[in-house]
């Protein structure tokens, strides 16, 4: 286990906790009718987000998926508006327009989740060409599936990165699957991070339920590309303990594969198990973290269901930024 | 009254780049070819020399991916990219970037995005490129809530308009027609711009309206020269940006002259000129005085041969049929 200061730690904690909490609590909402749309969770995958994020300042910037809430909680986005967002109000964090699908956060640089697989890849890259061209010392790190692997933004993405040598770490959430398709059906090799040798860029694999590893192994790519030394591919091997999305009858793997993975390799459950063993937090730090962490999930939930809903003048509005003559939100 | 100096429109676009970049460390220009080569028409000549590398940069042949750097630069605020998209065909392979991605962001996000970016790139036949080097397919970009689509027709246009194009915050689509780079008009020496959504009337006239855009307004301003000399008096309008659209220009025009003609060279449906045609039915229809008409291409691919190329582009003769048909 690496070196972590115990500040650190308890931000880890508090992060895979609020995480999962602010998932479950969302399953319920959608099962109630609360939230609409589509809601895919990212349950039994919180040491990704958590362990790279633990190296991210709030300047750095990061992409991410349709699986997007645990790195917008993560990179420190506004959970309040979020949610609200999620519910699709007035009050949300992209006013209702929205919704799961594209939270975003520029605030705290969290450029947005994405409705296209692969779509968020290259905006990564577009940051870290800022970056450097800025002579800033910040990194971007682009989150995506192993399905979005095989999406050609993948491949000239990271292949423009690598040219360039831009300070981006590309994290692959190999969940093992692409709703239905295992990822043995997906690609012939063993490890997304194979891929990184056709580029020329390092690739690791590293275990996604072990945040300590993926802090690791995070902390270099980042490192590397805070110094000017290019891209990383590293993949993280997760899995998703819920549904594709809220909904999903799963009749593609069986209930002993789901429940094998919550037993065995619950990244908060390994996380406490190391960290009580070791000793270093206490049963009652963890549980007063896990106290305030229902909270503020709660107060969430609370604020988006008192808030109102937009006013229908507002699907005209937010088109365009730079207003002009002439007609530029056509209405017949 | 001195003579202005007359260049080339490519040489016009080169000069609005060459500002842009003299004046905001932020705007970069990336693509294929565009750094030594100076662009495959020409058009980024000398900026490499004059900014470096590493604000003129040469793509690998990856649209998607370098659109969406773009895309990215622009949204992480750092950078304002003018990104060329070699030929508008290609679309195809880097639609999502565009569409789905630079068009929505800022709607999709709230209003809390800004995304200036341009995308440059090359429509039209005439050079016989046949099917995949030849389209116009501008409609695609106006058909897309949050693309503001600039496609001019003259020098002095194409670099007023290029630098409000590089100056908004919007991402805007920029339309070269590749017949027009070598066409040569005045063009003051000093920046200027031309606000986008302003359309211009690039004659006057009082019996006939003509919309055309780009290599069109060329040629309805040679069938009106001709047609005035039988005393017919034709009103040439070029709308200049299809998004923003100068609604208010054409439909005086359409209201003083009461008869409208519209030349897009595009597939003939869902177009830009089917368009025009419904504006002028829904917001005129009390001052037509003849049925709309339209000249485009017809619903085929661009074919190769000069032969048959020319038989595919509007022609004069086409649209001063379409004009005489309702005088
Ligand atoms: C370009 C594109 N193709 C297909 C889809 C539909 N779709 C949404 S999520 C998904 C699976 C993505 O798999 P992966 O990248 O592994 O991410 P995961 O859902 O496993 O987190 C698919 C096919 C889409 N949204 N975009
Ligand atoms: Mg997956």
């Amino acid at each position: 286990m690496p070196e972590i200061p115990k500040e650190k730690l308890l931000w880890i904690y508090e992060t895979m906790v609020k995480i999962r909490e602010h998932e479950e609590r969302v399953a319920e909402l959608f099962a109630q009718g609360k939230i609409p749309g589509f809601v895919h969770l990212y349950v039994g995958e919180e040491a990704v987000a958590t362990g790279v994020m633990a190296h991210l300042r709030k300047e750095d910037f990061i992409t991410s998926t349709h699986r997007g809430h645990g790195h917008f909680i993560a990179k420190g986005g506004n959970i309040k508006a979020s949610m609200a967002e999620l519910f699709g109000k007035a009050t949300g964090i992209c006013k209702g327009k929205g919704g799961s699908m594209h939270i975003a956060d520029l605030d705290v640089g969290e450029l947005g989740a994405n409705g296209i697989v692969g779509g968020g890849i290259p905006h990564a890259v577009g940051a870290a060409l800022g970056i450097k061209l800025n002579g800033l010392d910040n990194v971007a790190v682009a989150f995506f599936g192993d399905g979005a692997s095989n999406q050609q933004n993948f491949h000239e993405a990271i292949n423009l990165a690598a040219i360039w040598k831009l300070p981006v770490v590309f994290v692959c959430e190999n969940n093992l699957y692409q709703i239905s398709l295992s990822y043995s059906k997906q690609q012939t090799i063993k490890s997304v991070a194979e891929r990184a040798a056709a580029y020329g860029i390092p690739g690791v694999s590293v275990d996604g339920q072990d945040v300590f590893a993926v802090y690791e192994v995070a902390k270099e790519a980042i490192e590397r590309a805070r110094n000017g030394e290019g891209p990383t591919l590293i993949e993280a091997k997760t899995y998703r303990f819920r549904g594709h999305f809220e909904g999903d009858p799963q009749v593609y793997r069986s209930k002993e594969e789901v429940e094998w993975w919550k037993e065995n390799k619950d990244p908060i459950v390994l996380f406490e198990k190391t960290i009580l063993e070791k000793g270093l937090l206490t049963k009652e730090e963890l549980d007063a973290i896990r106290e305030k962490v229902k909270k503020e999930i709660e107060e969430a939930i609370k604020f988006a269901e008192e808030s109102p809903w937009p006013k229908p003048e507002e699907v005209l509005e937010d088109v365009f930024s730079t207003p002009t003559k002439g007609v530029l939100v056509w209405q017949w | 009254m001195a003579m202005v100096r007359e260049i080339t429109f490519a040489e016009a676009l080169n000069e609005a780049l060459d500002y842009e970049m003299s004046k905001d460390p932020k705007v970069v220009v990336m693509g294929e070819d565009v750094g030594q080569y100076g662009g495959i028409f020409g058009v980024t000549k000398g900026l490499l020399e004059k900014y470096g590398e590493e604000r003129v940069r040469d793509t690998p042949i990856a649209e998607s991916g370098f659109i969406g750097t773009g895309v990215g630069a622009a949204a992480s605020g750092l950078l304002r990219p003018v990104v060329e998209l070699m030929f508008i065909d290609f679309l195809g392979v880097a639609y999502d970037q565009i569409y789905n991605q630079a068009a929505k962001i800022r709607y999709m996000f709230g209003g809390k995005a800004k995304i200036p970016i341009v995308i440059r790139t090359v429509s039209g036949a005439g050079a016989s490129a046949a099917a995949q080097h030849s389209q116009s397919l501008h409609a695609l970009f106006v058909h897309v809530p949050g693309l503001k689509v600039v496609y001019p027709s003259t020098p002095y246009d194409a670099k007023g308009l290029l630098i409000s194009s590089i100056e908004d915050d919007d991402p805007v689509i920029f339309i070269e027609h590749k017949m027009l780079y070598g066409v040569k008009g005045p063009v003051p020496g000093e920046p200027y711009s031309i606000p986008l959504g302003e359309a211009d009337v690039k004659k006057e006239g009082k019996d006939v309206t003509v919309v055309a855009t780009a290599l069109m307004v060329h040629r309805a301003l040679e069938v009106a020269k001709k047609l005035e000399e039988e005393g017919i008096s034709v009103e040439v309008i070029d709308p200049r940006t299809l998004v923003p659209l100068d609604e208010e220009t054409i439909l005086n025009s359409i209201k003083k002259t009461g008869k409208l003609v519209v030349v897009d060279e595009a597939y003939p449906r869902c177009s830009f000129a089917t368009d025009i045609a419904a504006l002028a039915v829904n917001k005129a229809f009390d001052r037509l005085k003849a049925p709309v008409k339209l000249v485009t291409a017809p619903a085929t691919p661009v074919p190769f041969s000069p032969a048959l190329e020319k038989e595919w582009i509007p022609s004069t003769e086409k649209i001063e049929k379409a004009i005489r048909e309702i005088l």
